[in-house]
């Protein structure tokens, strides 16, 4: 359980991705702290996700080494990989609840299947999570009976059903309302200092997440672009960062997809 | 003209290496799964449950067809079997094509149809809405989980729906046959206990449904487990399923018979 | 849904199918018959089986007593070596004659068990010493015109 680093949860030296013909990480080196709120940010296809299959061991890196907890995660096998992801929560970014099952056994299901504990301490440890996120009340419904806000509680409440030392969040605002939005956001928080996780916040809801974290990754071209604190991103000139910060359409990142020149197109034969 | 037949060559070679791959695949998937069944089949409450969803909701449907193919061979078993002054031997005739044939194969496309799609889709589903990335996040093997036991639930259903077609098909032509149409009925149950043989036709009837089952329980988890994450990568994985079943089916039946039947009477 | 309903399903289910199993093997078939691996095993030797096949019924006085189990040729004495497998309910004297029989004009063939009045009985293994071979069609169309032949320069005369 002691790693040499006891501050370093999440270490990734030099680490190289591609799909076939696709580069995606072209050497990212990256450490988070225990206890760290990290925001990975950068446009769509930039490598975010990739960067949460990596850590969680979903994917192999070309090269470079991922350390979680002190494991080498690539180098695990199956048993010792599910033994580092009983310690790691994930909120998918629809929020992936069983839909055959409901609100309250989808709670239960991490309970049932990792540990031996009798069914009225799974009942009373479902209902003190769902009271967490404020939907003790809708324990009986189907997933697809929730709006989407509730359901990406749900799926919280799920994620942190056993305590993990990390939690992953892939786009976890993504198609919410600005409530709901805010309700994630700010039990993303309080879960995180209650449990005293580390978290890493793939992105791109820039104003909910400079609230919430410490510390906020760019990522671009398949490197990090930058590194810094959130108020520094309200303040940089960094032309990335600001297009990316205020909308604009066009900047380093082009509005158009590369392709033969406008005019001799439209005019050529 | 030739470039044309370069290209036919070129496209029958994708097609080749293509289909290759995908034998590949499901091989190494099968390998998987096979490792995967050990834990599975510890938790017979999931194969319990995938059981009635396939078995259970596919009797209805399989005893009704049974019932009206037995009557269907009845009456053109009787059309035939009466110009020769065989018309006892209408239970032989029905009860042998049954539970040799007919039987394991129709019931076969029948849960093709009805229960592999289903499972299918609902797999397929499960992947496009990362429901399985999820289990798997929670240390949870979805192979275990969710495939194996659908896997073996149609490994379990299959003889048991394909013994309820034979029989509900044999009550069919005895109602047109001896009901109806007035064969005597000792006649028509002793002539059929004495051509009948358990160990030739009915143990390896049900040995083919078995075959059956594991084939179009495999085709359509592996259909599942791979379809495209999208509506019609869902949509036509469910599509193959049911094609891919019904022709494995057809197929293995073939070879089988000619294994088991060949040589015999 | 809760489990016990997919349980009670699912059990009802299974028993239907089992039920059905049971019709197929009883009723449809005859396993309280003869399959092969019980009853007793006896040898009749032939000059010529005619149609007889694997799985033909075996019978005495029109009662299946038994199914045969196998046909070979012995490649000495070129005879058709036939097993029998008879149930061992039945019991048949040493001096048993085996014949094959044909039901009706062109049915299957069967192999006849006559029973003589030795007081001692068949055992397993046992050779049967009298056998009586199949009619074949052309043999007896050709006998018949033969006889015919010979009848024929006697009546001229």
């Amino acid at each position: 359980m002691t790693s040499p680093h006891t501050s370093e949860m999440i270490a990734l030296k030099d680490v190289r991705f591609s799909y076939a013909d696709r580069s995606i990480l072209k050497g990212v080196n990256l450490t988070i702290k225990k206890g760290e709120i990290v925001a990975i940010m950068g446009g769509s296809g930039g490598g975010k996700t990739t960067l949460l299959g990596l850590i969680s061991g979903r994917l192999k890196p070309q090269s470079g080494s991922v350390i979680v907890d002190g494991l080498d995660v690539p180098k695990l096998n199956k048993s010792n990989l599910y033994g580092l992801r009983r310690k790691i929560g994930m909120l998918f970014q629809f929020g992936a609840l069983f839909t055959d099952l409901s609100v309250f056994d989808n709670i239960a299901f991490p309970y049932r299947e990792q540990t031996n504990l009798p069914e009225d301490i799974i009942r009373s440890l479902v209902l003190l999570k769902l009271e967490a996120v404020g939907l003790r009340g809708a324990k009986d419904l189907k997933p697809a009976e929730l709006s989407g806000g509730m359901a990406r509680r749900v799926a919280l409440a799920r994620a942190v059903a056993l305590d993990p030392a990390v939690m992953l969040y892939d786009e976890p605002f993504t198609g919410l309302d600005p409530i709901s939005v805010g309700i994630i956001g700010r039990l993303i928080k309080r879960l995180n200092r209650a449990l005293g996780m580390t978290s890493v916040i793939v992105t791109h809801d820039l104003n909910e997440t400079l609230r919430l974290v410490d510390r906020v990754v760019v990522l671009s071209d398949g490197k990090i672009h930058r590194d810094m604190a959130p108020e520094q991103i309200r303040t940089t000139d960094d032309p990335f960062i600001r297009q990316f910060a205020d909308g604009l359409p066009d900047g380093p990142v082009p509005f158009h997809y590369p392709g033969p020149d406008y005019l001799s197109e439209i005019l050529g034969r | 003209m030739i470039s044309q037949l370069a290209e036919f060559f070129q496209d029958l070679g994708h097609f080749v290496t293509s289909r290759i791959d995908r034998l590949g695949l499901a091989a190494r998937f099968a390998g998987l799964l096979l490792l995967a069944l050990g834990v599975s089949i510890r938790r017979a409450s999931l194969i319990v449950r995938e059981v009635y969803f396939s078995g259970v909701r596919s009797l209805s449907i399989v005893a009704v067809s049974g019932l009206f193919v037995g009557m269907v061979l009845a009456v053109q078993g009787y059309e035939v079997l009466q110009r020769y002054g065989s018309a006892e031997s209408l239970g032989v005739i029905v009860a042998l094509s049954l539970v040799r044939e007919l039987g394991p194969v129709v019931t076969a496309l029948l849960f093709a149809g009805r229960a592999s799609s289903a499972v299918t889709a609902e797999i397929g589903l499960m992947r496009a809405t990362e429901q399985l990335a999820a289990m798997d996040m929670m240390a949870v093997d979805p192979l275990s989980r969710v495939v194996a036991p659908r896997f073996l639930a149609a490994i379990v259903s299959m003889p048991l729906l394909a013994a309820i077609f034979s029989t509900a098909g044999v009550i069919g032509a005895w109602i047109i046959g001896v009901q109806l149409i007035g064969i005597d009925d000792g006649a028509f149950w002793s002539q059929m206990q004495a051509n009948v043989d358990v160990r030739i036709d009915v143990l390896n009837g049900l040995l083919k449904s078995i075959v059956f089952g594991t084939a179009v329980g495999l085709i359509s988890v592996f259909e599942g487990y791979f379809a495209a994450p999208t509506a019609e990568g869902i949509a036509s994985a469910t599509t193959r399923t049911v094609v891919i079943s019904s022709l494995s089916v057809l197929l293995l039946d073939l070879v089988l018979t000619v294994m088991m039947f060949r040589g015999l009477s | 849904m809760n489990r016990s309903k997919f349980d009670f399903a699912v059990g009802l289910f299974v028993a239907i199918g089992l039920l059905a199993m049971v019709f197929m093997a009883l009723k449809v078939g005859n396993l309280a018959g003869f399959d092969s691996g019980s009853g007793y095993a006896l040898e009749a030797r032939f000059d010529n089986i005619g149609g007889l096949k694997v799985r033909a019924p075996v019978k005495s006085a029109g009662v299946v007593v038994g199914r045969v189990d196998s046909i070979g040729l012995d490649s000495e004495t070129y005879e058709a070596v036939v097993r029998l497998r008879i149930s061992s309910n039945y019991r048949f004297s040493k001096d048993t004659i085996a014949s094959i029989l044909t039901s009706g004009l062109l049915g299957e063939q069967y192999v006849g068990l006559e029973s003589g009045g030795d007081p001692v009985y068949l055992a397993g293994g046992d050779r049967l010493g009298k056998t009586q071979s199949a009619m074949i069609l052309e043999k007896l169309i050709s006998q018949f015109l033969f006889s015919k032949a010979a009848e024929t320069p006697a009546k001229s005369q």
